[in-house]
This record gives C-alpha cells, sequence and structure tokens, in this order.
C-alpha cells in the first residue's frame, strides 16, 4: 500500500516535535515532506537568547541537523515559503514553483514578531529578535557600535538586553508599562527584577511611549512621546508577537486571532491542522514551547488515528534566562475579589514569593530570587491542588527529593518538552542511566531551557538511591578518564607516581597526552604531594603561569610587580616609570589588588622588562597567593586599631610563591570598616581592639560570597600560624581550579573549623606547607639568569619576507 | 605555474623543548612551531579561527593544540578545529636535516 502522504509548513520548534512524535509511533506509515522559510534545519529558538549571552553558540542549538531528515526520510524543503495550498484538491504550492500533493497537513508557521508601526520603523539598525538571522544581525552590530536601545521590557527583550550587555554594548531598554515583565510580575517583583538588572549594567526607560526612530538612513536615535530623546545604533523591537496566519487565511482556513483549532488541533477543513503558536485554541494562543510540545503530542496521536486525551488547555509559566536573576511565575499573578494571595518579601536577601488561591485552591505564583520551589508550584497549580496542599509541603520545609517522590508518574517533569516522570523513571531503570546527560539524551527532559535539570536529578538520585550519590560525587578530572580527583590523588599516594605522563599510562588515561584539563591538574596534585623532588613541567601549565606573565587578547603580555602590602616607595614607582617609556608600555594600571600593571609586553621582551625593573614577581597570573591588599592601619588612619599594613606584609612575604589549586587573595583590615575588603577574599583579617579576626571562604568574583568567620586570635604570629594550616589544607584537598568559597561550601565550614581548630593538626599542616615553601625561587630571577629558558620559552623566530625568485 | 617551494632554516631540535610552541615569523606569515612528545615538528599558522588568540601558547597535548584564549582544540597535523567547534587554520610543511628544523614555504 502506497504510504499516506504527510506534509508540515513550518520547519519550527512545535511542528518538527509534532512529526518526532509521530515517527514515535507509526515510523513507516507516512512520507513526510516539511517546508521552512528558514534556510536552517529545526533548531531550538528558545536558546538564541543564550547564544546572544555567549552561553552557547549557533552551531549549538540545532536539534536535528540534516541527517535526521534523511535517515527519516523526510523531504526537507528549507529556505522554501509556501504561498498558497488549494484546500480541495489538497495540494500545496511554494515559492519556488514546487506543488505538493497531502493526505494530511500539519501547519506550524510559528508568529511574526510585531515592529511598531512608527516613524523610521524601517531604518537599517532596527531588528527584531525572533530568528537565526536576527541574533547575527545585533552581533555583527555589537562590533562596531556602543548604544543598543531595547523596546519592550518583556522577558524576549530583556533576555535581548542582557545579550547585548555581554556583547559589550550600552543598554537601554524602554517600556511601556510602569514595571518589567507587567505580564508575568506584580509591581513588587518587577521593581525588584529592575533593580537587579539596573546593577548589572542595564537602563531603563518606564512609562514611555516610542514615538520615533531617528536618523537619516541607519539608526541614530529614539524620539518618545513626551519629547525626550535618546541616542542608539542599534534598535530592537520585542514588544510581542503575532501568529502567522496571512498565508493559512488567504486560503480560507478561518482564522481568528490564530488559525482556529479544536481540542485535537485540527482546523476547520478537513485534514488540515494546526500547532503552535499559529494556532488558536479555546480563544488561546500560546507562546512558549511547553504548551504548543503538548498540542504536538496530542496532534500525533490524532493524525496517527490513535484514541487519546483531548488538548485542554494549559498553564503558563515563565522563567527568565538571565543569569544572576531568579525569576519564577505561573497561573495568574494579579489578587482580586475572589483570588487571594500568600505573600513573603524580604528585601534584606532579595527575595519574593506569592503563591495565588482562588477558591481554596493553588492558582498562580510568582517568584523572585529564590526559584527551587517553582516546580513544585508549577505541578501544584497544574493539578489545582488544595491550598493545604501547599501550607503542609511550605512549613515542613522537607528537601526537595521528597517533592519528587510524591509526584504521580503522569506529572510533567519537563514542561518544554512534555516528560513525564514516568517515562524519566522507565528510561533510568531499563537502559541504565546514570547521569543528568544521558536522561537528557534519552527523553529529551532538561534539552531546551534546562530549568528542570535539578528535578531530574531529585529523580536520579530517587531511582538509583544510594548508588546515586557514589556516581554522583564521582566527577572525573576530565574526558580522558573516569577517574575523580580524590583517586587520582590517592593512586598517586599510593603508587607514587611521579610525571603526568606516568600518571596517565598507569591509571588508563583513554588518550596518550591528556588535555588542558588534566594536564595542568596532574601537574598541580603531583606538585602537592611531592612539593620537593617534583620537577614541575612547563608544558602542562597554561600559558600565563608557564611564562610568568599574562597573556592579553592581542598575544602581548602583561607584568605585575610584587608591592608587598600594596606598599610602594619612590625609587620603585621611578623604576616602573623607566620601564614603561622604555619599552612603550601601552597602559599603566593600578589593579584591584593594589599593584601597578604594565600593559602591553611582546614575550620577547619580558625577561629584559624584569631585568629592568629588578622587583620580585608579583604573580598576578598564578594559581597562587597573589596579593595582601591592606588598609592604611593605626600609623595613620584614625579608626584603625592595629597595624594592618604591617600583618599584610607579613602574610605576603611568608606565603608567596606557593602552589595552590586556585589563586588565593587575601586582605587585611584594621577595624571592621573594612577598607581592605577582608570580608570578600579567600581570607580576610579584620583587626579589632587588641585581636584579629580571621575570615574565609569570601569571593569577590563571579560567585559573591561573603567570608565567614573561622576564628578570633590575639597577635599576629597566630594569624599567620592559621593561615598556614588553612591554606595547606585548601592545598591538600581541593579539587584543582575550585576557589575556597567553593571549596569551602563543598567541604563544609564547620570540618575544616574543626581540623584548623586541632592544634596538632595546625602544626603538621604547617609543616608539610613550609617543606613547600623551602624549594621555591623567584620565577623572574631565575628566568633571567637562564639563557636556556630563555631560548626555548621567550625567543622568537624572525625571518624577514622571503623572496621568491 | 607554482611558485618554487622555499626550505628556510628556523630552529634545531635541540633548542626546542617537547610539547611547547615557538613562534617563527617568515615575511608576513606568523607559524606557531611545535615539537611534539612523540618528537614530530608540526606548523600552524598562528591564529585561532576562533578570536584570533596566539595558538603558539596553548596546552599541547599529543596531536592537538588547546587555544590559551578560549580553549579550541584544533589538531597541528591538519589544522582542523576539533568539535564542538568549527574551522581551520593553515598547515606548515616541517623538514628536520641533521639536527635542523626547516619550514618549507
Ligand atoms: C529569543 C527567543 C527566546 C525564547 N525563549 C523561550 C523560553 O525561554 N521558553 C519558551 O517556552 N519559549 C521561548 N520562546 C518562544 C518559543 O521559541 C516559541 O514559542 C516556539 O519556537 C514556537 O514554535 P512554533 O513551531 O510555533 O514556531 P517557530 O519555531 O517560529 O516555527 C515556525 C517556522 O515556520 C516557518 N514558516 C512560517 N511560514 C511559513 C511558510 N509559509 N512556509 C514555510 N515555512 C514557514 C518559519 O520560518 C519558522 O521557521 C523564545 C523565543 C525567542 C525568539
Ligand atoms: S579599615 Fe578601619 S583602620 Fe583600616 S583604613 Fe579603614 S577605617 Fe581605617
Ligand atoms: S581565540 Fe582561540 S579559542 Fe577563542
Amino acid at each position: 500500500m502506497a504510504k499516506q502522504k504527510l506534509a508540515l509548513i513550518g520547519n519550527g520548534m512545535a511542528g518538527v516535535r509534532c512529526i518526532e512524535e509521530i515517527l514515535k509511533i507509526q515510523p513507516e506509515r507516512f512520507e513526510v515532506t516539511v517546508f521552512g522559510s528558514e534556510s536552517h534545519p529545526n533548531y531550538d529558538r528558545i536558546q538564541l537568547s543564550n547564544v546572544l549571552q555567549g552561553a552557547t553558540t549557533i552551531d549549538d542549538i540545532t536539534i536535528n541537523d540534516w541527517n535526521w531528515y534523511k535517515e527519516n526520510n523526510i523531504t526537507l524543503f528549507s529556505g522554501e515559503t509556501v504561498t498558497n495550498i488549494d484546500t480541495t484538491k489538497q495540494i500545496i504550492y511554494s515559492d519556488a514553483n514546487r506543488e505538493v500533493q497531502y493526505d494530511q497537513l500539519i501547519l506550524a508557521t510559528g508568529s511574526i514578531p510585531f515592529i511598531l508601526p512608527i516613524k523610521g520603523a524601517d531604518k537599517k539598525g532596527v531588528t527584531a529578535f525572533r530568528n537565526i538571522e536576527d541574533c547575527e544581525k545585533m552581533i555583527e552590530y555589537s562590533k562596531n557600535n556602543k548604544k543598543a536601545a531595547v523596546i519592550g521590557g518583556g522577558l524576549l527583550g530583556l533576555e535581548a538586553a542582557r545579550g547585548l550587555l555581554n556583547l559589550g554594548m550600552q543598554v537601554d531598554v524602554i517600556h511601556l508599562s510602569e514595571y518589567l515583565m507587567d505580564r508575568q510580575l506584580d509591581p513588587t517583583a518587577g521593581k525588584m527584577l529592575q533593580r537587579e538588572l539596573e546593577s548589572q549594567g542595564m537602563n531603563f526607560h518606564l512609562g514611555k511611549q516610542t514615538q520615533e526612530v531617528l536618523g537619516e538612513i541607519g539608526v541614530k536615535g529614539l524620539r518618545f512621546s513626551d519629547g525626550e530623546e535618546i541616542s542608539a545604533d542599534l534598535v530592537v523591537m520585542a514588544v510581542g508577537i503575532k501568529p502567522n496566519v496571512q498565508m493559512a487565511q488567504n486560503c480560507g482556513i478561518p482564522v481568528n486571532r490564530g488559525i482556529i483549532v479544536d481540542d485535537y488541533m485540527e482546523t476547520r477543513i478537513p485534514n488540515i491542522y494546526a500547532v503552535g503558536e499559529c494556532a488558536e485554541h479555546r480563544e488561546m494562543v500560546y507562546g512558549l514551547v511547553a504548551p504548543l510540545y503538548e498540542q504536538g503530542k496530542v496532534l500525533a496521536k490524532r493524525i496517527c488515528e490513535l484514541d487519546g486525551k483531548a488538548y485542554e488547555g494549559s498553564v503558563l509559566s515563565t522563567k527568565l534566562k538571565v543569569s544572576g536573576v531568579d525569576v519564577f511565575s505561573a497561573g495568574e499573578i494579579f489578587e482580586d475579589e475572589k483570588a487571594k494571595s500568600i505573600k513573603e518579601f524580604n528585601e534584606w536577601n532579595g527575595t519574593y514569593k506569592k503563591v495565588m488561591i482562588r477558591n481554596g485552591k493553588i492558582s498562580g505564583a510568582v517568584l523572585f530570587g529564590d526559584t527551587k520551589e517553582s516546580n513544585n508550584l508549577l505541578s501544584m497549580i497544574n493539578k489545582n491542588a488544595d491550598v493545604s496542599e501547599y501550607l503542609k509541603v511550605g512549613t515542613s520545609g522537607e528537601p526537595s527529593v521528597s517533592l519528587v517522590a510524591s509526584m504521580s508518574h503522569e506529572e510533567i517533569v519537563c514542561g518544554c518538552n512534555g516528560v513525564t516522570k514516568g517515562d524519566i523513571v522507565t528510561a533510568i531503570e531499563s537502559n541504565g542511566l546514570t547521569s543528568i546527560e544521558e536522561v537528557k539524551g534519552c527523553t529529551n527532559a532538561s534539552r531546551s531551557c534546562g530549568g528542570c535539570k535539578p528535578l531530574v536529578a531529585d529523580i536520579l538520585e530517587l531511582t538509583l538511591g544510594a548508588e546515586f550519590s557514589e556516581l554522583n560525587q564521582k566527577e572525573s578530572i576530565c574526558a580522558c578518564t573516569t577517574l575523580s580527583r580524590d583517586e587520582v590523588v590517592a593512586e598517586i599516594r599510593e603508587k607514587n607516581l611521579t610525571h603526568t605522563r606516568e600518571v596517565m599510562n598507569v591509571l588508563g588515561w583513554n588518550t596518550s597526552d591528556g588535555c588542558s584539563k588534566c594536564k595542568p591538574a596532574l601537574n598541580y596534585y603531583l606538585g602537592m604531594i611531592h612539593p620537593v623532588e617534583y620537577e614541575d613541567e612547563k608544558e602542562s601549565r597554561y600559558v600565563n603561569e608557564r611564562l610568568h606573565a599574562n597573556i592579553q587578547k592581542d598575544g602581548t603580555f602583561s607584568v605585575v610587580p610584587r608591592m608587598y602590602g600594596g606598599v610602594t616607595n619612590p625609587d620603585q614607582l621611578r623604576k616602573i616609570a623607566n620601564v614603561a617609556d622604555k619599552y612603550n608600555v601601552k597602559l599603566l594600571k593600578v589593579t584591584g589588588g593594589q599593584r601597578i600593571d604594565l600593559f602591553g609586553v611582546d614575550k620577547e621582551d619580558l625577561p629584559k622588562v624584569w631585568a629592568d625593573l629588578d622587583m620580585p614577581s608579583g604573580y598576578a597570573y598564578g594559581k597562587t597567593l597573589r596579593t595582601v591588599k591592606t588598609c592604611v592601619g593605626e600609623n595613620f588612619c584614625r579608626f584603625g586599631t592595629q597595624d594592618s599594613i604591617g600583618l599584610g606584609i607579613a602574610l605576603e612575604k611568608k606565603f608567596e610563591r606557593v602552589g595552590t589549586p586556585h589563586k588565593v587573595k587575601m586582605a587585611v583590615s584594621a577595624c571592621p570598616r573594612n577598607c581592605a575588603e577582608s570580608g570578600i577574599k579567600d581570607l580576610g583579617v579584620v583587626g579589632v581592639d587588641g585581636a584579629w579576626e580571621i575570615y574565609i571562604g569570601g569571593n569577590g568574583g563571579t560567585h559573591l560570597r561573603a567570608a565567614e568567620l573561622l576564628c578570633k586570635v590575639k597577635t599576629s604570629d597566630e594569624v599567620i600560624e592559621i593561615t598556614g594550616a588553612y591554606i595547606q589544607h585548601y592545598r591538600e584537598t581541593a579539587n584543582y581550579l575550585e576557589r575556597t568559597s567553593v571549596w569551602v561550601e563543598r567541604v563544609g565550614f564547620d570540618t575544616i573549623k574543626t581540623i584548623i581548630g586541632d592544634k596538632q593538626k595546625r602544626i603538621e599542616l604547617n609543616q608539610r606547607l613550609d617543606e613547600a615553601l623551602s624549594v621555591l625561587q623567584e620565577p623572574w630571577k631565575e628566568i633571567i639568569e637562564s639563557n636556556a629558558i630563555q631560548t626555548g620559552l621567550f625567543q622568537k623566530v624572525k625571518i624577514p619576507a622571503i623572496s621568491n625568485k | 605555474m607554482g611558485k618554487t617551494l622555499q626550505k628556510i632554516k628556523v630552529s634545531t631540535v635541540n633548542e626546542m623543548p617537547k610539547n611547547l610552541g615557538k613562534t617563527v615569523t617568515i615575511g608576513y606569515y606568523e607559524i606557531a612551531l611545535f615539537h611534539l612528545a612523540n618528537g614530530e615538528f608540526r606548523a600552524i599558522e598562528n591564529r585561532c579561527p576562533h578570536k584570533g588568540g596566539v595558538l603558539v601558547e596553548g596546552i599541547v597535548s599529543g596531536d592537538h593544540v588547546f587555544c590559551p584564549m578560549h580553549d579550541w582544540k584544533i589538531s597541528v597535523k591538519n589544522g582542523e578545529v576539533q568539535k564542538p567547534d568549527n574551522g581551520c587554520v593553515k598547515t606548515f610543511n616541517v623538514e628536520i636535516e641533521d639536527g635542523n628544523v626547516y619550514i618549507v614555504l
């Protein structure tokens, strides 16, 4: 029997998802033809935000590549637009003059971005944010332009704005409403969001209506209805979308706002269906993938003529994909006479929670700052749970695993891909899956927005029990091995291994020479274990540490001499100034660590620069103690209670050069005003009257973390002893490239406190550290004195242009 | 007619520590010359296809160099960027004779 002809118009997320579902049910039944206006295979539109924000690349967001179409015998006409359908003869016509006969036809034409009908909206430099081309255009613009304006402070606008910031542009966001994401958030959450995004560098114009795009040919700026103008080189319109229905309408398919469909996604014309953003179901048009995927599932069954549940509409839930901002919203969000709310607002922590209740049932929620509860709340909203159920879970404070345990097998875990808890459990059990990646590969869960990852992890844990936590802890150090850091370190000690190559050979690495992750890690572990015997491998070090200077974007280097405790003198300053002149240093900058950075030195000049400076290396490039920042202290400051400079210098002199898993920063302040920022350092010391407080595990970098008070001691000698034990314990137990802030959280602050608090352990740790310190040499000096290193590492070969006779 | 190839002496085997690169400029070419762990020499263009990182400073493992800027993995044998990234850098032939290293241009 000839196969039935199934055609799909719209090679996007909803349509192709539906085809996938059909192939799952009856892979042989149809001869499938797909038309897509875009010249790309089916890709994950959601991830365009992440592409713009630099978290992934366009190449990585393909869902089904060209091969997939081939393997499944799907005829794909990409870059081709359907212009007409003869709904009686059942023929599709495309703009490439193609005619294709169908038995069943799915319309999944998505939506088109809404462009404000204002003057100048057609100027060069105005773009929407919908497809790969838009995304590429913004990236391209950011290279030569500084100022971007995003019109629309909704989900899409904010994600675009964040991306443009990441691309190095200044960003103004213009929004009609008085607060952001006004369709998903209430004013409280909207304002909190605004504050957070302002701190990330966005600039907002709220309650503003854009009237005109200014500029001759290209965009120059915007004018608002109140007459105010701002300048801009790029304008992104993210003010909404409208269902793409023109073509369907022209062919006589009944359309309201979207193409009208029933509970089985059937249009009013026989054998024609619609799914996705172009479809209108019970007067709703959905603009998020979770509902579209649900529709796809229902339609797949319908097309395969299987009995299935009807589609009854979806609850909308939203998450903002901007790093550092956790926002969640689902269901209804505004109180009225009948709908009441439970609110928790913690201004101090910056968290807000609102749970909506209608007729005693959970009907919606808004979370800001902490979205751990989002999956749980969404599932309650979906099943219309009683408020008592929410209060039960809410107050018991049970860990999240029990939430997963209480979920039924039919409940959806991954909204984007419509994967239920049952699907995941079955996949884990029947395929022996052990990681989130495997579950993703097998079930599609967390393939799109990734919001359900924590839930998937919980299900893995629940299904595999103790086995999982074991597997989970066993994170291998890189893809070349299955061994974890602890196993590798134990084997090195036990088998007395002494070279990186030996470790790789003996421990069965699956590459013969390792990679850029394991080579430096092994080099560090070997050095930590055999501090005196091990010969450091230059080739296993990252360039900065190999050449003892920081590589810059253009391949030149920057040099930071030591200035103990941030103290300098006229002599040093003169020397630095002379060197800067002599070698045409491009930039002199005072660093955050109170030192002077000389930028733009050529690799070959480095040894000469160091010789002329005649100062010790500041190790601004190393996984080691960077600086000890100090405040002014008792000798000059009217608040100072202690000699912070003296202690800072002593710490820096004592601990400089020793290798650590990651960089280590310290600070000493002489009173709780904390001018040296001791509260966000790997080790911070704060002087109080007659004592020093020692704080650990702080970080001012990507993961801002306040240091915790380890202890209070009387003398500077005690500070040095505690610091030594702390550094050594960190050296011995942290993963390579793990900052103390992460290490303290992983190992546990209390555990560390107990070990450092133990006098005997403290002595042993300090002994081992002293041994490691004893063999270290000033690297710049070593290089200046060695011709071999200079030729091997620093010299370049230059041959003038060759003649080609 | 193609142009005649030239052999240009750029270094000696002894001067080149293993698993490290040396920057060689010949006219307007900037080349990263590598001495691999297995004793072979390889030469590729000293510019990462991603954002122009200097490949000569990368960590060398087997037949690959990891760009020091954003860690792209590039074959020093055929210049191909390894998945998931895409691209290619130019390669140059290297010959060894009497302990001398030549690049053939
Ligand atoms: C930047 C961005 C971020 C997003 N983030 C999220 C998110 O975090 N979570 C979420 O749930 N949703 C998100 N969305 C929304 C989500 O991507 C869409 O809801 C979803 O892609 C809609 O799927 P669809 O198949 O209906 O439409 P589309 O994916 O747009 O597919 C429609 C396709 O049909 C083609 N087409 C149209 N007409 C024709 C024709 N006549 N002939 C041939 N081809 C035609 C179009 O070219 C298009 O490729 C985001 C969207 C964007 C743009
Ligand atoms: S931390 Fe205290 S002592 Fe130090 S400079 Fe600031 S105010 Fe003065
Ligand atoms: S420049 Fe080489 S990886 Fe980015």
